[in-house]
């Protein structure tokens, strides 16, 4: 299909830079993003008729967010823009898509994935009670919607999200109840340095740590979750065990938990790249060269959707993927870009690497979730079950497990549970979380209307 | 039941007018339906298998916990769906095959 | 009743093929005293067995199949008592709708033929058939109800029979892929890709859309094609759809079925297949064929037209030319047998395959006739 365009699919930070820089080869690429507007999860944009100023919404990434809105828009002429459009599948012809009821087939010569992340979240008793969400979710409450998610929040989980969302409660006139990492200040102060090369991020973290600190929210170090309490179908407290193993509770109306970041690979997956097992952030991905080449010729990936390492990295990566795409397709690329662009990223790659260590996912905990906590909140299945399809029904890997207790089974296709769930079973069988593999994916991505028509 | 969500800014914008469960609630222009509706109250929709109520998880169409039946029977995304005037949704009970 | 033979490496039989019919006739070999071998490549009941619709129908079979078919539904009720679990098999009904006339008298005169089998079908108008089953669509004319058939959970099903066989004294061995076959002058010399031989008298090849290479290498070659049955669910809904639907059309697009299960998710397939890759092992699920089956649904059930699909997948299925499997005694080799190419109807069948298979091997005899299906058609 080599007359056909050049896909880009997200249109976040990864997504735009892909796609600015095609454009200045003078490339017309196609750009699918399921978001009614421009911007990914971390540059999101409120809508239309909302007046916040960029320093309000973005912090000290304003003016990014700013010029990644405006050189989208600038944009916008020389590309055949797709909002509101989720891919959905793949066939011989191209990429199914969906607006609406609209199945429209896109074929492609080249397709770059910028597909990002969501939460990655380790369940806890508790945590399907309306007033608990993702860090994520909190977020976009804030940024999207001018909403909190509840008076008197807790934030529970780790990785910088965790203080950057309190505080941008704070900033908002919301007070957090308390501030719950499930990372030591010991392990924290190891993964310090390698982050040493990023000064003006992890001084970010710290100022946010010491703005809560003095407007008085407490911070909690080393904490093990126990439970999310509820009265009436409402959050009403958290419960955990502080770090000399006292067990502590604070009353609050709402909690954002998260634990760091998972990747959407379920389009690398559907178009049969190759994954590999990741040790760094313990999880499967799409194996990519560093250009963001996968296994498969024609597809290329950029940004969180493939490797978590933040939004400043997903800029150079998508400059970067699109770089090869043309290259690929012969077009002149400098080696210096490609130089500089690896060296920009070599200290990403680092710095991603601190942070991991320096907020690790919290594996330990599957082992000790009690057998009737739900894990995948789709299909309601509990702990207990998984164990069962480890032990009693002998499923030795993720895929048997969920064809016979069902984690996974649901609509969000185990984005919630998926990681989760693999703990679990391989803490139930005593294998490296590795060898219980990972989900598959099946088409749709996403809920797929039965009334859809094909459009040509 | 109490609500859920607070805002905390951007409230000047025009009212919109929804109902949910038949009562109609105030919304703002521009809310998306979970926030329409989670600043009223404190659910959007029933697990279907424990009956437990559930109000979306990930506001980023990833967890699709938010999907709310409107009372003529079609479903919207809560959390990736902008609130129209008139919208009537339901969150006890499911206009599936209910004719029967 | 000693499980196996001390030397571990030998049974009386060995099963090449862990799917539903290998799994089954394992643990129904065990019942009448042989010891046995089970060899799956992957994981017991994975392939086909694993992913299929789920239908445990009889109605529009071909009447020489019916008696296996009566025999496989009455150990379906029996489950529970037999293995411990029933895999979510209820006796929901089956009906067969038409949207044409000529599809409708196919239908009728069905239903007279199959009396004398023991299977008794009610036709319906489409009126009456929608006083029963309101949710059908007007377009419905002539329905044939099957009350006695109904639908089970595949990924259930083959796996609990392969625990029960193990559980009975089977040897089970999983991720133990066969890569050659050969006959000494008493056994059968069964070598794994894993360097492991086995041995044994009696040998069955249940290896679904693999034994046709199996076959042939004893010089039995058939006609015969690995395909992918095009499979979805919905989102989960109340239960309010009892009956498995299937359209009768001899239009292919046309032929599809559903089937809501007790959690509420309605699973669906048909129309056109994939081809199926069987050295990858791979069937592709084309996304196109899942817009083709949309129309179709609705047709069957208005009302589909407004839920969500939230997943969608296929199998590797063994189709032989006649469309009628492969099963019995070779016609070649004293001691091989076939139990292999169900072509995209062997879910219902399967406990009844074990039985019978397990009956002729061990005694030599079965009364369930098996002429139909033997091997030596295509010689
Ligand atoms: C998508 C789909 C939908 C279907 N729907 C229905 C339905 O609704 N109703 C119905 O009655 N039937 C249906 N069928 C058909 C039914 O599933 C099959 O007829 C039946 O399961 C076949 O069972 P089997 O044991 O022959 O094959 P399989 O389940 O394919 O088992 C064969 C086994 O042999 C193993 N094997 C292969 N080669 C080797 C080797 N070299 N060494 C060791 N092991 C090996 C494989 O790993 C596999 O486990 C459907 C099939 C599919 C694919
Ligand atoms: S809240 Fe997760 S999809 Fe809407």
């Amino acid at each position: 299909m080599a007359d056909e365009p050049v896909i880009v699919i997200g249109a976040g930070p990864a997504g735009t830079r892909a796609a600015q820089r095609l454009v200045q080869a003078g490339l017309r690429p196609v750009v699918i993003d399921e978001n009614d507007r421009q911007g990914g999860q971390i540059y999101r944009r409120q809508p239309e008729n909302f007046h916040r100023a960029p320093e309000k919404l973005y912090g000290t990434e304003a003016a990014k967010a700013s010029s990644l809105h405006t050189d989208f828009d600038l944009l916008r002429p020389h590309i055949d823009y797709r909002p509101g459009t989720t891919v959905w599948g793949v066939s011989n012809e191209g990429l199914m898509t969906v607006r609406g009821q609209d199945v429209t087939i896109v074929p492609f010569s080249r397709v770059i994935i910028t597909s990002g992340a969501t939460d990655r979240i380790m369940p806890v008793p508790g945590w399907t009670t309306p007033g608990a969400y993702s860090l994520g979710a909190a977020q976009i409450a804030l940024k999207a919607q001018a909403c909190a998610i509840g008076r008197k929040p807790v934030f529970m989980g780790t990785g910088p999200l965790l203080y950057l969302v309190a505080w941008q409660y704070l900033q908002a006139g919301v007070k957090p109840a308390a501030v719950l990492d499930t990372s030591a200040l010991s392990t924290r102060m190891r993964g310090l340095r390698r982050m040493a090369s990023r000064a003006r991020v992890v001084a970010n973290g710290v100022r946010y740590m010491a703005n809560l600190a003095r407007a008085g929210v407490r911070l909690h170090a080393g904490i093990t979750p126990r439970a999310i309490e509820g009265s009436n179908n409402q959050v009403s407290g958290v419960v955990w065990r502080d770090s000399r193993g006292k067990l502590r509770h604070a009353a609050c109306d709402a909690v954002g938990m998260g634990y760091g970041l998972r990747s959407e690979t379920q389009l690398a997956d559907l178009l049969k790249c190759e994954f590999i097992f990741d040790p760094c952030f313990t999880q499967w991905r799409p194996h990519v060269d560093r250009n963001g080449r996968t296994s498969r010729p024609d597809v290329y990936l950029a940004g969180d959707g493939v490797l978590l390492r933040g939004a400043d990295a997903a800029e150079a990566a998508g400059q970067l993927a699109a770089c090869a795409v043309l290259r690929d397709g012969g077009h002149v690329v400098a080696d210096t870009e490609f130089t500089q662009l690896h060296e920009t990223l070599t200290v990403m790659n680092r710095f991603g690497r601190g942070l991991a260590e320096a907020f690790p996912w919290p594996a330990h905990l599957a082992r000790a979730l009690p057998d009737d906590t739900v894990v995948c909140r789709c299909e309601n299945i509990t702990a207990g079950e998984i164990r069962r399809a480890a032990g009693e029904l002998d499923a030795p890997e993720m895929n048997r497990a969920k064809a016979l207790t069902r984690p996974g089974m649901g609509r969000c296709q185990g984005r919630m549970c998926g990681l989760a769930a693999a703990e679990i079973l391989a803490a139930a069988r005593n294998v490296p979380v590795r060898e219980v593999g990972r989900l598959r994916t099946a088409a749709p991505v996403k809920p797929l209307p039965l009334n859809c028509t094909v459009r040509s | 039941m109490p609500a859920l969500f607070r805002r905390v800014a951007e409230k000047d914008r025009k009212t919109i007018h929804l109902f949910v469960d038949g009562h109609e609630i105030e919304a703002l222009e521009g809310d998306t339906v979970l926030v329409a509706v989670l600043t009223r109250t404190g659910r959007l929709r029933h697990n279907e298998f424990d009956n437990a109520p559930r109000a979306g998880f990930c506001l980023m169409g990833a967890c699709q916990d938010c999907w709310v039946w409107t009372e003529d029977g079609t479903q919207l995304r809560a959390c990736s769906t902008t609130a129209q005037p008139g919208m009537r949704i339901t969150t006890t009970e499911v206009p599936w095959l209910t004719n029967l | 009743m000693t499980a196996y033979p001390t030397n571990r490496m030998q049974a009386d039989v060995i099963i090449v093929g862990g799917g539903f019919m290998g799994a089954a006739t394992a643990f129904f070999l065990r019942r009448q005293g042989l010891s046995v071998i089970l060899l799956e490549r992957d994981l017991v009941g994975q392939a086909a067995s694993g992913v299929n619709f789920g239908n445990v129908r009889r109605q529009s079979r071909y009447l020489g199949q019916l008696p296996l078919a009566n025999r496989s539904r009455d150990i379906w009720l029996n489950m529970p008592r037999l293995i411990g679990e029933d895999a979510e098999f209820v006796m929901s009904g089956h009906i067969l709708v038409t949207t044409s006339e000529k599809d409708g008298d196919r239908l009728e005169k069905y239903a007279v033929d199959c009396k004398p089998y023991g299977l008794d079908l009610t036709i319906m108008t489409g009126a009456q058939a929608r006083a029963k089953f309101p949710m059908v669509g007007p377009e419905i004319r002539t329905v044939s109800y099957s009350p006695l058939d109904g639908h089970a959970n595949p990924r259930l099903a083959a796996p609990a029979f392969g625990r029960a066989a193990r559980r009975a004294g089977a040897r089970v061995i999983e991720n133990t892929e066969v890569c050659a076959i050969t006959k000494s002058a008493e056994d059968f010399i069964v070598e794994t890709r894993n360097g492991q031989s086995f041995q044994a008298p009696l040998l069955q090849i249940s290896s679904g859309a693999w034994g046709r290479a199996m076959a042939a290498s004893f010089g039995e070659d058939i006609p015969f094609a690995a395909n992918g049955p095009q499979m979805g669910v919905t989102e989960p809904l109340p239960y309010r759809i009892e009956p498995v639907i299937g359209c009768a059309s001899s239009v292919p697009e046309e032929g599809v079925y559903l089937r809501q299960v007790k959690r509420g998710n309605i699973v669906f397939g048909g129309g056109l297949r994939s081809v199926a890759d069987i050295v990858t092992k791979r069937a592709p699920i084309d996304p196109l064929n899942t817009m083709r089956q949309m129309p179709h649904l609705a047709r069957l059930v208005p009302q589909m037209a407004r839920l969500r699909i939230i997943r969608t997948w296929s199998g590797v299925e063994g189709y032989v030319g006649d469309n009628l499997p492969i099963m019995g005694p070779s016609s070649r080799v004293p001691g091989l047998f076939f139990a292999f190419g169900f072509c995209g109807h062997g879910f219902q069948l399967g406990p009844g395959v074990g039985m019978t298979m397990a009956e002729l091997i061990a005694t030599g005899r079965t009364d369930i006739p098996l002429e139909p299906f033997h091997i030596k058609r295509f010689q």
